[in-house]
């Protein structure tokens, strides 16, 4: 049901003086989705918390967590005469340690932007003499997709179609976080439409391994708001459990038809992290039925030099250690015009989100 | 080297000096804006273009004119609601009405691919000939160049426009003052939304339909009954908010809108948010953006509502003293944020 303009005011209003009257003591919550990030500054929610509710985002943009080598490695296919890259667009200006994606399709490399990666099956099938690489970012949401579209690859029995996989699970992050003595995080807005996919189970160790308050949380601003109220019950409470906002989407057990296909085509594997370093089982790996499909085992490349930018700290702002603002080049030599860091490039970024929406660098008193 | 990319030297950021035109040059966003000011507006520098406004506008024996030029590439040449014969006229008419213009005279300049074929340009001039005819201009010049094969896409247009200022219009980013109102003559981001679905063969619950259309008419009755309209602009590439953002940068005021009273239809923001498009940035061809002091607002919707073309005009915001040059709205659930400039591209080749 949608509701009316009026009907939305109201409920915020309501929810935002719930807030601040739960909000007693200061709290540090993380929104862990970087379309939670978006949606909080796009909706202004910032400015209607009180000051002892810090947001602070979290691991949860796939692009920037993406790490320079598998960009470096994407940019050396992009040099190969007999290749097309199929890519989401948002990847195109993710700087590289050298280039970007977009340089070298301004130099001329076939590099294609596509909205679901089924259309990269097509492009192999009109392109036969040439190898198509999909470039599979994201995380539960978007891997199920990807790995149908291996599944239809090997029912058509196309040869010339390629994986290279940074696919990402969120919960080894979220582990990292919390065992990190360094950051302090009082509650999780968790991502619902990863969620939406695995199911409950996945995320139920941030409440009973580390007693840490935990809603799975919808994507518009009374979404939002009602989850930050629903984490500031529980701190008050006492209480840590891991609760559902999102109950239009997501059930306890998940998808479970696009979870077993994700199972199917791929297994869980040591990952890089931009910021975090290798976390165990994070990643996902074809799995050996599907090694045809492989780029990275069917279309060996040199070894790639990799090196992430001078004084960039992307990396700590995706820990939620620091705040965009805190970094020396936000705003002044890191824009979005010209980013140094991936975070101020998607969309989906911490900075880019600081940046376009004002805060850090406007102040609308 | 590479284009647009930071390169890190001596431990400071340095930008890389052999820079290439990109897609974001053309999205009249902050690229286009540095392009422009720095290469064009540097070289050719002079107090007209310096206004920077849709038009130049200068006094001819004692006549005041207002003289305007634009190009036409859309992709594709027909869509929904128009094609780029009747956005060539639209175009450079609706400019010169901008700048506080009766639209006069204007030129065609065609640059034709080798292959074009005739019955396609036959429908493109016939479209251009039916707009002006509606908007009461006459096409009096022209030029045709032929290219070769891959040149360019089909046909690219080019018009320029003259057109005799209005008596009572004073169309000018210093009279816009705290206080006053902003009113947008009708739904954002159609014609965008349009020429895309086409383009990619999007298929809709319900056709949108591009909104492409003169507005002479339109804003020479309402300069001619409210003179105390301070600023007109039509919000096409960059949209709303770019075109926001420029007349808060030249009238040195802040501007707040007011994200409950946007005229957005349910299905462009649909598409939008499957597409990751935001409608407040993307073009329109037939819709102005009118300031004017609070007491003359109604006056402005009851001749704006007589019109087809601006049937669904409202109050979308108003003029600040706060936060001068920049622009914020306020949300739906009370918060406010600002509201920049576009950067980078959006949708290339929209019209």
């Amino acid at each position: 049901m949608r509701l009316t303009a009026e009907e939305t005011a109201r409920a915020a209003d309501f929810l935002t003086q719930a807030i601040a009257k739960l909000a007693q003591r200061p709290v540090r919550l993380m929104e862990v989705c970087g379309t939670h990030t978006v949606s909080i500054f796009r909706n202004g929610i910032r400015q209607l918390l009180p000051p002892t509710v810090e947001l602070v985002s979290g691991p949860g943009c796939p692009v920037c967590v993406t790490p320079n080598q598998y960009l470096d490695t994407a940019i050396a296919y992009s040099g190969r005469e007999d290749t097309i890259l199929a890519t989401f667009g948002d990847m195109l200006k993710v700087p590289g340690s050298q280039s970007t994606l977009m340089a070298e399709k301004t130099q001329g490399a076939d590099i294609r932007i596509v909205y679901s990666p089924l259309e990269s099956l097509t492009m192999a099938r009109d392109n036969p003499e040439k190898a198509v690489i999909f470039l599979a970012v994201g995380f539960e949401t978007t891997a199920p997709t990807a790995a149908a579209t291996i599944l239809q690859a090997a029912q058509q029995g196309l040869d010339n179609f390629f994986v290279l996989s940074a696919h990402k699970l969120v919960p080894p992050a979220l582990r990292t976080i919390l065992a990190a003595p360094d950051i302090r995080v009082d509650g999780f807005l968790l991502p619902g439409h990863t969620a939406a996919i695995s199911g409950f189970a996945p995320y139920q160790f941030v409440v009973s391994e580390y007693q840490v308050p935990a809603v799975i949380t919808g994507f518009e601003a009374l979404d939002i708001l009602q989850a930050i109220y629903m984490l500031l019950a529980q701190i008050a409470a006492g209480k840590a459990e891991l609760a559902n906002q999102y109950r239009r989407v997501v059930k306890p057990a998940g998808n479970e038809a696009a979870w077993n296909i994700l199972q199917q085509v791929y297994q869980p594997a040591a990952a890089i992290w931009r910021g975090f370093g290798e976390i165990a089982d994070s990643g996902l790996a074809l799995r050996p039925e599907y090694s045809a499909f492989d780029a990275k085992l069917r279309l060996p490349l040199a070894a790639v030099v990799t090196r992430e930018p001078a004084g960039c700290r992307c990396g700590e702002v995706l820990c939620g250690r620091i705040r965009p603002k805190d970094c020396p080049h936000f705003g002044h030599s890191c824009t979005p015009e010209h980013p140094v860091g991936a975070c101020m490039v998607s969309v989906e970024g911490a900075c880019a989100a600081w940046y376009k929406y004002g805060q850090g660098r406007w102040n609308y008193a | 080297m590479l284009p647009g990319i930071n390169t890190a030297k001596d431990g400071g950021i340095m930008h890389n000096q052999e820079e290439l035109i990109l897609l974001g040059h053309g999205s009249g966003g902050r690229l286009s804006h540095d392009l422009i000011k720095n290469i064009m507006v540097s070289a050719f520098a002079n107090p007209l273009l310096a206004e920077l406004h849709d038009g130049a506008r200068f006094s001819i024996d004692g006549t005041k004119l207002a003289f305007t030029t634009d190009s036409y590439v859309v992709k594709p040449r027909f869509f929904p609601g128009g094609d780029i014969g009747k956005l060539a006229v639209c175009g450079t008419v609706n400019d010169l009405a901008m700048c506080g213009a009766k639209p006069l005279y204007l030129s065609a300049g065609f640059i034709l691919e080798e292959g074009l074929p005739i019955a396609e340009l036959k429908k493109i001039v016939e479209s251009m000939r039916a707009t002006a005819q509606v908007a009461g201009v006459t096409i009096v010049t022209g030029d045709t160049k032929v290219v070769e094969r891959g040149a360019v896409d089909g046909i690219y247009i080019n018009t320029a426009g003259i057109g005799a200022i209005l008596p009572q219009a004073d169309i000018t980013a210093s009279r816009v003052k705290p206080g006053q109102e902003v009113i947008v003559s009708g739904y954002l981001g159609d014609h965008a939304i349009a020429v895309m679905s086409e383009r990619h063969g999007l298929t809709l619950p319900s056709e949108i339909i591009s909104d492409c259309a003169p507005l002479n008419g339109l804003i020479q009755e309402l300069l001619t009954e409210v003179p105390a309209i301070s600023m007109l602009r039509d919000p096409t590439r960059g949209g709303l908010a770019t075109t926001l953002n420029e007349i808060a940068a030249d009238a040195g005021v802040g501007i707040v809108l007011e994200e409950r009273s946007l005229p957005v239809r349910p299905e462009v923001s649909a598409v939008c948010e499957l597409l990751g498009f935001e409608p407040l940035y993307l073009a329109n061809e037939g819709k102005v953006v009118v300031f004017v002091e609070k007491e003359y607002s109604e006056k402005v919707l009851k001749i704006m509502h007589q019109y087809q073309v601006s049937a669904a005009a409202r109050i979308i915001g108003t003029v600040s003293d706060k936060a001068a040059g920049q622009v914020a709205l306020r949300t739906m659930v009370g918060g406010l944020r600002l509201l920049d400039m576009l950067s980078g591209e959006q949708l290339p080749r929209i019209c």
